[in-house]
């Protein structure tokens, strides 16, 4: 079977910088007066490849789901399909008619009523005009504004906005759906609605190929998975396999950390190494927030002291989520330390801690002096959202524990 | 395991069922499927007309969405469509309806003033309208996917239709004055199409332009307003012009056509010398704008 969609060494590349004389003539011109007067020579234009040599096949019916850091390329790569921005290289084949969903109500202009402009934005996607009366009670119905029909869509609130939009675009029946995390709107119940409506898509033996942050959503609904970082496809397999892959990609995290710092004679014990590792092992400095995950604590003893070693696990915006220390467990404050490295190592549950980026603070204090040799902030890495209480229900908390509820009769108890 | 339900949003706890899902019909069996072919081009930009004609509907759409917009919420409506030319007869008449020199051989000056008023009016706004309208859809341009030339080419349905407001004023006050027309009210669609042609092509190469250099929306602006001085015909007998003057005036496009739309409206004689040069230059600009925009219409998403 052909492919419906097949990419070959596709590349986009733009140019950057101030040499390119972006919208603006006064700038340009500007930027040439400066480099005469200055005799510098004109800087070469900066270019980064925003897609680089990626190529895959998608068959007709798979759900194919593409994820990455923001920056990878994953717009670029829709915009491209979609024939919005032409390519720098490659090539690519579409099999079928190809409806792109980059956007929830492109077209819609607030001065007309909903009417009107389900006319208009359908027209936009590419609909006939035949088309949309044919199936305009439909559209209707699957949005829930009935009331509102004709008033004027900028007196909509934005949800009303949000399902008349997607309403149209959810009946769009092109042989190739490319979207692009047009679910991050709206409510729960609204993105259970889209869901749905693209699993109905793929069912009909459509193809569609999906873009998205969110890990959950890419595991529940996707048979396959595009890794994108840095324009170029790392990953090409497994959903479960590509949100490990993702997870793998640091972006200004740290997983491991070395003392550089100068020795101080005055201090009996010093940390000298942290690190954060997953549930397999690896360093890693990002996290599933439903396994546990171990921090390691290096330290160096040069005089025999009483001592303890402790952090502080602080959350990105300042606040500190706990304090734990090497005693604690056995209900001691400080203990006898022997000279010479040891190695400190700390089980943080899973299903404890919010989706989030953290730091330590790490302390070794003495006892009865206090803090002796601090390290702060050190180690930088992220809980993401995988697996986490929070996605699946959008619950608050600073913690997120997975706490064990029991239930029975209440047999005169209150 | 615990994990797998976890992860599955149809196991969620706590949520009402999904909704009803709209039944989406499976793709019909086709033998084979439209094939596109995405890469990147080079060499000469071709018209692609058939692919023009498989968006006309956007193109009705768009233009229905200007018209639209435009006469929602005014107390005015309509009134607004002959404001313009009715205000202008109104002041070269007053200014200018003394100055023996200007009006020499004019009949009725003010008729004279609005009926080239009419077509200039309408041939200014397509241009204004076209130049800035690829910017002003820039929604559009990033997030979907469509021959861009539709974007600028709408713009003349909402022109189209102020003109027929206008014509319909034009016509009255013709009646008023007793002036009715002859057999030249045939050239009248001829002349309203090179308008079109010209205004457009002027308007796509401007919307290309701006697309690239903000900067060129003031020179849209006030050269559409310098371009009316450059049309004496518009308030000025020709005859008063001089026969040098005569001879190079309609490569101004708009100073041909503009007497041509006058002398038909109003059953006068026709300059056909002015009428063809200003037609060829018309035609001459559309190709030249058309072709600037399709080989610079592929980065418009990239800078707009």
């Amino acid at each position: 079977m052909k492919p419906a969609i097949r990419v070959e060494g596709l590349g986009k590349r733009y140019r950057l910088g101030s040499a390119r004389s972006d919208n603006n003539l006064t700038e340009a011109l500007r930027a040439a007066a400066r480099r005469a007067v200055r005799r510098a020579p004109a800087a070469k234009p900066a270019e980064f490849w925003a897609l680089d040599d990626v190529s895959f096949d998608v068959q007709p019916g798979e759900i194919v789901g593409v994820i990455g850091r923001n920056g990878a390329g994953k717009s670029t790569l829709l915009k491209v399909l979609s024939r919005i921005v032409e390519p720098t290289a490659g090539r690519a084949e579409l099999r079928g008619r190809l409806g792109s969903l980059l956007e929830v109500g492109t077209g819609f202009h607030p001065e007309l009523s909903g009417r009107e402009n389900v006319y208009l934005n359908g027209s936009v996607l590419g609909m006939t005009r035949r088309e949309i009366a044919r199936k305009f009670d439909e559209i209707v119905a699957f949005s829930e504004v009935e009331a509102f029909l004709d008033t004027p869509v900028k007196r909509y609130s934005s949800g009303m906005y949000v399902r008349l939009a997607f309403a149209v675009a959810a009946h769009l029946e092109p042989e190739i759906l490319v979207v692009d995390e047009v679910l991050a709107v709206g409510d729960q119940q609204f993105q259970d609605k889209c869901i749905g409506a693209m699993k109905s898509v793929s069912r009909g033996g459509r193809t569609v190929l999906f873009v998205s942050h969110s890990m959950t959503t890419v595991q529940a609904l996707c048979s396959r998975a595009i890794v994108l970082a840095g324009g170029k496809v790392t990953l090409d397999g497994t959903p479960a396999a590509a949100v490990r892959e993702y997870l793998k990609q640091a972006d200004g995290l740290a997983a491991e950390w070395r003392d550089d710092r100068q020795f101080d004679p005055s201090k009996d014990i010093m940390i000298r190494a942290a690190r954060v590792r997953s549930s397999d092992g690896a360093a890693a400095a990002q996290l599933a927030a439903d396994k546990p995950f171990d921090l390691e604590i290096g330290y160096e003893v040069f005089r025999p002291t009483t001592a303890q070693v402790a952090f502080r696990l602080n959350r990105d915006d300042g606040l500190t989520v706990l304090t734990t220390g090497d005693g604690d467990a056995r209900g001691v404050f400080c203990r006898p330390q022997a000279v010479g490295r040891h190695l400190a190592r700390v089980r943080v549950p899973g299903h404890l801690l919010a989706p989030g980026r953290y730091h330590l603070l790490v302390a070794a204090n003495r006892f009865g002096v206090g803090a002796v040799d601090v390290v702060d902030p050190v180690l930088h890495f992220q809980i993401d959202a995988t697996g986490s209480l929070q996605t699946i229900e959008g619950r608050l908390g600073v913690v997120l524990p997975l706490l064990d509820w029991t239930t029975g009769p209440a047999g005169g108890e209150w | 395991m615990a994990d797998a339900t976890r992860t599955d949003p149809d196991m969620s706890i706590g949520l009402p069922d999904a909704p009803a899902v709209p039944h989406v019909p499976p793709a019909a069996p086709e033998p084979e499927p439209p094939v596109t072919l995405i890469a990147p081009r080079s060499g000469l930009a071709v018209l692609d007309f058939r692919e023009l004609w498989r968006y006309r509907e956007l193109l009705a759409f768009l233009a229905w969405r200007d018209i639209k917009i435009r006469y929602k919420q005014t107390a005015f409506g309509l009134l607004w469509a002959v404001a313009q030319p009715l205000a202008t007869m109104a002041v070269f008449t007053l200014f200018l309806g003394k100055a023996a020199g200007v009006t020499a051989g004019i009949e009725h000056y003010p008729l004279y003033v609005l009926a080239g008023m009419t077509a200039w009016v309408f041939f200014s706004n397509v241009v204004l309208a076209a130049g800035n309208s690829v910017v002003a859809n820039e929604r559009l341009v990033t997030k979907v996917y469509f021959p861009r030339l539709i974007i600028p080419l709408s713009t003349v349905g909402v022109g189209l239709f102020d003109l027929v407001v206008a014509s319909g004023l034009l016509a009255v006050t013709a009646a008023c004055y007793g002036v009715w027309p002859g057999w030249s009210v045939l050239l009248l669609p001829a002349v309203v199409v090179l308008l079109a042609v010209a205004a457009s092509g002027v308007g796509v190469l401007l919307s290309a332009l701006i697309v690239a250099q903000r900067d060129f929306r003031f020179v849209l602006t006030f050269g559409v307003q310098l371009w009316m001085f450059a049309t004496p015909t518009l308030y000025m007998t020709p005859a008063a012009l001089g026969p040098v003057a005569q001879s190079w005036l309609p490569l101004n496009p708009a100073y041909g056509l503009v007497a041509a739309f006058r002398a038909a409206a109003l059953g006068g004689p026709v300059d056909w010398y002015s009428f063809a040069v200003s037609a060829a230059v018309a035609v001459g600009l559309a190709v030249v704008g058309l072709w600037y925009f399709r080989r610079v219409e592929r980065s418009f998403a990239d800078t707009i």
